[in-house]
């Protein structure tokens, strides 16, 4: 009885110890989350950074979403939170507000490429030739129709064009804890909502509020998920159309097809053109109070940066990423080595 | 049935109730019959429905998983040619060097080796059997994963004394060869919607014809940890290592804790409202949802203790808790099965309630202890919940070395696997993480059948 007691305590002392033992612990590996659209890019520098340079441990990726991942980095300074924070949109002022209240103050922005953002179909259904204002139609609450707004009453996409094919509605788009959303409300939704003179006569509010409120009839579909979420709605439902990144789309050209935009099939060379309208940077967050505690960060940074692992012909490429060109990845590079900090 | 008084002369009228009577004995039983069979029918259909559903489960994981235990494989004869693999003598410690220089001059080493194209030495083998590769080395380098020049450096750095001979080596072949090879992508399809190119495509078909490439077991599967760089050479050692050490940890604390505070819960404690409250929230305490186990490790173990994000001590931790009720519960009812007669036996011929409790009863509940502690063991080797809010569904490219080290967990492992963009390699990956999972939970649920029918007791 009494010794049962005695190991209880015993074992009970050897999770305090080891807690104890571990705040003195410092961590000697790069912990980075964030982004899913950034994750299979900054995975495959991790690794790369593990094989290039032995000194270093190869950082460790994880998920989250840019809302979730710059949570997660703006928890504190010290080796129980984050190094890094990817993310496929820039840092709101609200994040950095949040940051600073948590000690995060110095905060280092890389920007290291772009990314399109496509539309895509199942590959046996019919081919879409989108214009801005055919994905609003398609999903918007409200729809402006000879002055007036009404509740949107398109239920197939040649109602709203004879163009598109004659399939039922259903648009798969991002949730909003993706960067994603966001890119796609500001260069598809936006655009084509405000082509039309009712939006253009609304205050500004009130513009934003109309264009970003999506039908609630089942007909759009937010994902919270990643992309594989996005394909098994459209293996379940033949007519849906998707949003997917153009790295995702390109693996699986097998089953989809993708979608024009304004005439313009997205590809690595339209998307770099900025002919392809729907295309974003993408960033990573270094905190820079790490630099020096946790080895490895600045280069890794920098690594990250070189054109040998994001330039053309680089894996980053090969995994769909749109390189920058040289000049702005030189000053991107020489901010990242003199440690410029976000204002 | 109450039989009214007949007159005994008057047979007639006692056949006559007779036969009333056994019409309707007759009458009511076919009805029951009916009413039993109609009970079994269901039974059994509920029965076959779900065996049903085990089977489809199970035909669809194997049929997807197994065949990603064999891999696409190139048997190559590598040079490794010292006009390739320029480098120094490999360094070695000088008697009465530190160990810092060493380390340092080791390093510089590493480096140097890190810079040199073991791409080349693959280009150079994979000409001698496609002679057109050299012409075209971004289509010929698709065939190898990229992983593979890792694995030559590594070789090289082992041994250096290879520099200059030749050796045949199985090298994996890139994840999109191997779809190509077992036909999980449309063979007919245009040449914009393949993953390689038309003439990678052709050299494939020839290499298998030659017998180059061929299905080799997955060796990989088992030896690497997570890639993304080289999918193709994405494996589980990783993850099976940060599950092995969760289930150790659970293993050495959730048990002990367990069977000691159900052990003094049944046996020793006073029954008064104070046991009865704790009872009452040990049983809503295995009821609670292991995600919240997941939220409780997050803000206390990390955020408040400060351990490190990622890692299995954390995950080892808040399993361990979430198997604490469970080993009590089954430890407690195992204890309660024990007959009362041999704690008064025990206790008649002069032993202490200690004496009687551990000499006594505890070796009669040793195998329901075990199979209550397997069975928790087994629960936590499949939980997700949890382990996705303490960091452990990051990506990690190497294996764990202790505890405090960044790991993923099998579970999680195949979550990963099934987000992964290249869905036609990933689809059989993941089944084949499903498989090693289930077999790791059906032989620690056979252990525990055997254990019970091996020690069970009978009075």
């Amino acid at each position: 009885m009494k010794s049962r007691h005695s190991k209880a305590a015993l074992a009970l002392t050897a999770v305090a110890g080891l807690a104890m033992a571990t705040t003195a612990m410092a961590r000697d590996t790069i912990q980075i989350a964030g982004s899913s659209t950034v994750l299979p890019f900054a995975s495959i520098v991790a690794e790369e950074f593990g094989h290039a340079f032995p000194q270093f441990n190869t950082p460790v990726v994880g998920s989250g979403g840019s809302g979730g991942g710059l949570r997660q980095f703006c928890q504190g300074v010290g080796p129980n939170t984050i190094d890094i924070a990817n993310s496929s949109r820039p840092i709101r002022s609200a994040e950095l507000e949040n940051c600073r209240n948590n000690g995060v103050t110095e905060i280092i922005e890389v920007m290291f490429g772009y990314d399109g953002i496509v539309f895509a179909s199942r590959a046996d259904g019919g081919s879409f030739a989108l214009e801005p204002h055919h994905v609003f139609l398609a999903g918007a609450a409200q729809v402006p129709q000879n002055g007036r707004l009404v509740n949107n009453p398109y239920t197939r996409w040649s109602q709203i064009d004879s163009s598109l094919p004659n399939q039922e509605i259903v648009l798969v788009i991002p949730g909003s804890n993706h960067g994603t959303r966001e890119v796609y409300e500001e260069t598809v939704v936006h655009p084509g909502c405000k082509s039309f003179p009712e939006v253009q006569a609304m205050e500004r509010s009130a513009q934003n509020n109309f264009c970003n409120a999506i039908r609630t009839d089942g007909r759009v579909v937010e994902i919270a998920g990643d992309y594989t979420e996005t394909l098994a709605r459209l293996d379940a439902q033949r007519s849906a159309l998707g949003v997917f990144g153009l790295s995702f789309y390109d693996q699986n050209r097998d089953r989809l097809q993708v979608a024009t935009v304004s005439g313009v099939t997205p590809s690595l060379e339209t998307i770099g053109s900025g002919e392809y309208p729907v295309s974003r940077p993408l960033f990573f967050y270094v905190k820079n109070q790490h630099v020096g505690e946790i080895p490895g960060l600045l280069e890794y940074a920098q690594f990250f940066l070189s054109a040998e692992i994001g330039g053309m012909g680089s894996p980053l490429e090969d995994a769909g990423l749109i390189p920058m060109d040289n000049t702005e990845r030189a000053q991107i590079t020489r901010a990242v080595r003199s440690r410029t900090l976000v204002q | 049935m109450k039989i009214s008084t007949v007159n005994p002369q008057d047979k007639t009228a006692l056949a006559q109730q007779r036969d009333l009577m056994q019409q309707r004995v007759a009458q009511s039983l076919a009805k029951r019959h009916a009413k039993e069979k109609r009970f079994k029918l269901t039974g059994q259909l509920a029965v076959g429905t779900a065996l049903a559903f085990v089977a489809i489960l199970f035909i669809s994981i194997f049929s997807k998983g197994l065949p990603a235990f064999w891999q696409a494989t190139l048997t190559l004869d590598i040079y490794f040619d010292p006009d390739i693999i320029l480098i120094d003598e490999k360094p070695v410690q000088a008697a009465g060097e530190s160990d810092a220089t060493f380390q340092e001059r080791y390093q510089a080493w590493q480096m140097d080796l890190a810079f040199i194209n073991f791409n080349g030495l693959i280009l150079n083998a994979l000409a001698e059997v496609i002679p057109e590769a050299a012409a075209h080395p971004r289509d010929a380098m698709r065939l190898v994963t990229s992983g593979e020049r890792i694995a030559l450096r590594n070789l090289v750095e082992e041994d250096p004394s290879i520099i200059g001979s030749r050796k045949r080596l199985n090298l994996l072949a890139d994840a999109n060869v191997d779809v190509w090879i077992k036909g999980n992508i449309d063979r007919d399809l245009a040449d914009s919607r393949q993953q390689l190119s038309a003439r990678t495509r052709g050299w494939v078909d020839q290499l298998v014809e030659q017998g180059v490439i061929k299905n080799r077991f997955s060796t990989a599967l088992f030896m690497n940890a997570d890639s993304r760089s080289s999918l193709a050479s994405a494996g589980l050692a990783g993850a099976f290592m940060g599950s092995l050490m969760m289930m150790l940890i659970v293993m050495f604390l959730a048990v002990p804790l367990g069977v000691a505070s159900a052990i003094y819960l049944e046996e020793f404690a006073p029954k008064n409202k104070l046991t009865d409250l704790i009872e009452v929230n040990i049983n809503n305490l295995a009821a609670v949802p292991s995600i919240v186990f997941g939220l409780l490790g997050a803000s206390v173990f990390i955020l408040w203790f400060k351990l490190p994000l990622s890692a299995p001590v954390v995950g080892g931790l808040v399993l361990s808790l979430m198997t604490l009720p469970t080993v009590i519960i089954a430890t407690r009812s195992t204890l309660k099965a024990i007959p009362p007669s041999i704690r008064s036996a025990a206790l008649g011929i002069g032993a202490s309630k200690v004496q009687s409790v551990f000499h006594h009863v505890l070796p009669l509940a040793i195998p329901g202890i075990l199979t209550g502690s397997i069975l928790g063991i087994a629960q936590a080797l499949g939980e997700t919940a949890p382990l996705l809010l303490i960091g452990m569904s990051s990506f990690v490219a190497s294996v764990p070395s202790s505890p405090f080290d960044q790991s993923t967990a099998l579970p999680v492992q195949i979550y990963l696997w099934q987000g992964n963009e290249l869905r036609n390699f990933f689809e059989a990956r993941t089944s084949a993480a499903i498989i090693v999972l289930l077999t790791m939970m059906i032989s620690l649920n056979a252990l525990a059948i055997w254990l019970r029918r091996h020690f069970e007791n009978r009075w």
